[in-house]
């Protein structure tokens, strides 16, 4: 066995030139919109399908206070019947019209089903449209008739650790000189409004307030205080499945909970890319089949990227020279440089035994960190 | 003879080889690698290769046939290092089976529906009633939210009302929830209820659209629960249906020599086989990262739980919004800023391969896994009760508060084991660790003793128990679990100080210790697990130990590889505050020589 053992972590992408694919799909079948070869934009809709509408059961007769095989006798409308919120649906009237009792439609659809069984009626709101857009600019690489499109384009992509709120697109705007500042509600100004903005190492509570007034549509930072945010959202997170948050912009995190600087290499591709439209996501499930939050910065083939220059995305192999950042404490966020990969198992601090990595961190110190903390930024 | 058992997890397939040498059954090796359901591999079996490979590794025991491309392994024996007899398998990839539960009240059919799917192994997503408060079309949204791989229906005394139940089942037909699977996928149904509405039900639930399975009435009447059937059925379907949706599964499955089962319900039939053999009671925990799986064996009763998002990786962050912060700190006897402890574990659910490098944060986990149990045990006895046909209201944001003794058929006197596992519990670097996590979070009472797995194999002896139930439960009692010891407690309170009763412990070679234990203290006698010895305890009036307040009781107990622990906290443990809670943590943690001497000296200064 060599001394030397290589190791495998799944790392997050950040990539300045690659090809990105993605699949646009309607909820339920439906209408597809484009064609293949077709150039499509950020909100260009693809496709779109009418979703049936929320079905609404009105007990009718125990609104009436009749037997329920009886419900007949008593409904106004039949099956099919289009009903307007407030219609009489069915009446119920004895001792010559002293007694009288109704029951009214509650939302606005159409009668699906009167049930003798149940005495209920059941009235379905109407279809609603559903369209999906492009969410990225590039184009149609492939239809699923009815279902889906595939687009492509080449595109410097960054993957966060933790996002909030879905999908957007705007102009990127650094609003910070270096990925350890920290974006205050200072550095926010008008011209930020619907632009992505990035930040450095963290972003306050201030800073969050201020762009949802500023109608920003993203942030992309290092990390944020936890308490600042569960404050900012109203609630705590408990799991980490977000995306569907309505806070007005998305806010991807790139390193996670507290002050992390934004790792060098995404803060440069960000500010390379300045100006340029992009779409971000926050969609996030850390769960298996894990989703993490991304930005998408669509490229003119060609010109940023020619198709020898763009990068295979894979799971990263840590070698020695790798240079990684570790993401645990006490050393979380650190960046250094594999110098060692022993094979044996190593007792740390907490006195388990597991499989190390010696790094050199950039004050010159060598650390030994377990492997399954490393995050590799680049080979 | 040679058997290979996997588990396909949502992550890591784990595969263990038992073989017998002599006379002896043993664990001879494992191997893992991880899952491949999702794409590009899209085929589990291609995952249980590479597990299996590393098992071949170890042992040089050649158990893949390399003569075809899709996985075959040389069965039978083939004599030498070739070939195994049996190959088993459980299956928790996909996150598991997820199930919807329906009924008409919900302390009566929906709870037992809840007992029904959470013995199948199921994860429940939301329990349906007609009395659960909630309108119509919120139940429907909720349904078409879930999208659950299978719904289960009761409600309804055979012969008894029929409106209530057709009412639920007629909601979840309208709502018509997309599978997670496909669109050829029909959602498949259990019905369990009133048997007098089993032709409505037929008439609700298309063909087109859904499977429905009609069993016996699992509630035949209000004060019967008969739940196997209905069981039985949810497992059936699972095969049929999820498993078969998942990729390679078909595969896998001509390789098995019986079906496949989801992990948590090998689980909890292998820790039940145990307590049916032993005639014992005892209670299992499977600490995972997204879920805690709570496991009783009671008087012959069984019932496994599941709290679907508490865990320690993935649902991490859940624990802390559940327990709160401060049930958290108040076992961690560090200066810890909130901050900095709310910190440590959401970093932990963004990133939870992720392990603890520190001290610090070993003992913020250990904390957190304490109240997990906690809660997830909390969970289980909100479901461990004796039926009733009326009963005290109570919400579903209820089931993780204290479930007053009373209420539940468990008596923690009379828990003869407890058995943990799952990772943070078996990876524990000292197994006093993992000891005092179960004692802390269980608070036994009386002579209980505690175990856990040494390598996580629960499930694979469980599946192996249909088949060879004798063999695996011989390796379960042999190799896989370790006995860290017997808890000794009582129940009752007083003052930090106070006398809890005079202790004598008479060893087999006739030689006696005497001590007094108190209040707010623990102690700790190392004793090997191949020594019993006689345990007297007399304690004062407002101590019981079993038997009573004041009882003198006696009994033969065992150590283990913590020992015998004397636990003198009361039951329930109640921390005080401030620097007394803080140097109280930290004499535990001494006495119980958990973490190392340079650590505990330095935070108890």
């Amino acid at each position: 066995m060599s001394e030397e053992s290589f190791a495998y972590t799944p790392g997050l992408i950040t990539s300045s030139a690659t090809l990105v694919t993605k699949i646009r799909a309607l909820p339920i079948k439906g209408e597809i919109l484009v064609k293949q070869g077709d150039n499509v934009d950020f909100d260009t809709i693809i496709g779109r399908c009418h979703l049936e509408g929320t079905p609404y059961i009105v007990k009718v007769s125990e609104i009436l206070g009749i037997d329920p095989e009886e419900i007949f006798k008593y409904m106004t409308v039949k099956v099919g019947d289009k009903v307007s919120r407030g219609d009489i649906i069915a009446k119920y009237s004895a001792f010559l019209g002293l007694m009288k009792r109704s029951v009214i439609a509650p939302v606005n659809g159409v009668i699906e089903s009167i049930n003798e069984l149940t005495g209920h009626a059941v009235i379905r709101e109407p279809f609603k449209l559903i369209e999906v857009t492009a969410y990225i600019r590039g184009v149609v690489k492939r239809i699923i008739p009815g279902e889906a499109v595939v687009i492509e384009t080449p595109a410097a992509y960054i993957q966060g650790i933790i996002g909030f709120g879905g999908e957007r697109h705007g102009a990127i705007s650094v609003a910070v000189s270096r990925p350890d500042e920290i974006l205050d509600e200072k550095k926010l100004n008008e011209s930020h409004a619907e632009k992505i903005v990035v930040g450095g190492s963290f972003v306050t509570y201030e800073a969050l307030i201020k762009a949802q007034k500023l109608g920003v549509r993203g942030i992309i930072v290092g990390g944020v205080n936890i308490a600042d945010l569960e404050k900012f959202l109203g609630y705590r997170i408990g799991v980490a499945i977000t995306g569907r948050e309505n806070i007005g912009f998305t806010l991807i995190l790139t390193e996670g909970f507290g002050r992390l600087p934004m790792s060098e290499r995404a803060f440069n591709i960000l500010k390379q890319n300045e100006g340029k439209e992009a779409a971000v996501n926050g969609t996030t499930q850390v769960r298996a089949g894990v989703v993490r939050p991304e930005v998408v910065i669509p490229l003119k083939r060609g010109v940023h990227a020619g198709e020898e220059e763009i990068e295979l995305l894979s799971e990263g192999r840590v070698k020695i020279g790798s240079i990684v950042r570790i993401i645990r404490y006490p050393y979380f966020g650190a960046i250094g440089t594999v110098v060692g990969l022993p094979v044996e198992l190593h007792t740390i601090e907490t006195e388990s035994p597991v499989r190390i990595l010696k790094i050199r961190l950039q004050n010159g110190s060598v650390v030994s960190i377990p492997r399954a903390n490393i995050e590799i930024i680049s080979e | 003879m040679f058997i290979l058992a996997t588990d396909v997890g949502s992550t890591t397939t784990k595969a263990r080889f038992f073989g017998k040498v002599g006379d002896e059954w043993h664990f001879l090796a494992s191997g893992e690698a991880p899952t491949t359901v999702e794409k590009p591999v899209e085929d589990v079996t291609k995952g249980v290769r590479n597990a299996v490979k590393e098992v071949e590794e170890l042992t040089g025991h050649k158990i893949i046939d390399n003569s075809s491309e899709e996985l075959k392994f040389i069965m039978p024996y083939r004599g030498g290092k070739e070939g195994i007899d049996v190959y088993v398998s459980t299956s928790s990839a996909g996150g598991g089976l997820q199930m919807l539960v329906a009924g008409v009240v919900k302390n009566i059919t929906a709870e037992s529906a809840q007992r029904a799917a959470l013995g199948a192994g199921a994860i429940i997503m939301d329990v349906l009633a007609v009395d659960d408060g909630r309108e119509s079309y919120e139940k429907i949204n909720i349904v078409r939210f879930l999208r659950p791989d299978m719904v289960l229906i009761a409600g309804g005394t055979d012969g008894g009302d029929k409106i209530h139940v057709k009412e639920i089942a007629e909601i979840i037909a309208m709502a018509k929830p997309r599978p997670r699977f496909g669109a050829s996928f029909k959602l498949p149904i259990v019905y369990a209820g009133n048997k007098d509405a089993r032709d409505d039900i037929k008439n609700i639930f298309t063909q087109d659209y859904f499977d429905l399975r009609i069993v016996d009435n699992l509630r035949p009447q209000i004060e019967i629960e008969r739940v196997e059937p209905a069981r039985n059925a949810i497992l059936e379907l699972f095969m049929e249906h999820v498993m078969a949706h998942a990729p390679g599964y078909e595969k896998l499955l001509r390789l098995t020599s019986t079906e496949i089962m989801p992990t948590p319900a090998a689980e909890g039939l292998m820790i039940r086989v145990f307590a049916e053999a032993r005639n014992v009671n005892v209670l299992g925990v499977g600490l995972g990262g997204a879920t805690t799986n709570i496991y009783s064996y009671f008087n012959g009763r069984f019932l496994r739980t599941v709290s679907a998002n508490i865990g320690m990786s993935y649902s991490i962050g859940n624990v802390l919004k559940e327990a709160g912060l401060d049930n958290i700190k108040r076992w961690i006897p560090l200066d810890l800023s909130d901050d900095v402890i709310t910190s440590i574990i959401y970093n932990k659910m963004i990133r939870p391969t992720t392990i603890p490098m520190t001290l610090t944060d070993l003992m913020v986990e250990h904390a957190v896994a304490r109240e997990a149990i906690r809660m997830g045990f909390n969970h289980h006895k909100y479901l461990a009760r004796e039926l009733k046909g009326i009963k005290k209201e109570r919400t579903i944001s209820d089931i993780f508060e204290e479930v007053r003794g009373e209420e539940t058929y468990i008596d923690m006197k009379r828990i003869d084991y407890i058995i943990g596992t799952g990772g943070l519990l078996s990876r524990a670097p000292r197994r006093a660790q993992s000891m005092m996590i179960l004692i802390d979070a269980f608070q036994p009472i009386g002579f209980t003793y505690i175990m856990q797995d040494s390598v996580f194999m629960i499930p694979h002896l469980g599946v192996l128990t249909k088949l060879y139930k004798d063999i695996a439960l011989r390796i379960f009692e042999k190799e896989c679990l370790i006995p860290l010891g017997t808890v000794i407690a009582a129940r009752g309170s007083g003052n930090l100080g106070d006398v809890i009763g005079d202790v004598t412990l008479e060893h087999s070679n006739g030689k006696k210790e005497f001590f007094t234990l108190h209040v707010g203290e623990i102690r700790r006698v190392e004793i090997q697990q191949s020594e019993e010895v006689t345990v007297t305890v007399t304690p004062t009036k407002s101590f019981d130990f079993g038997v009573g307040f004041g009882k003198k009781v006696s009994k033969k107990v065992r150590g283990g590889v913590v020992g015998i622990i004397f636990d003198g906290r009361g039951r329930p443990i109640t921390l005080p505050q401030g620097n007394e809670r803080v140097n109280l943590l930290w004499s535990w943690f001494k006495n119980m020589n958990m973490y190392p001497e340079d650590f505990i000296k330095g935070g108890a200064e």
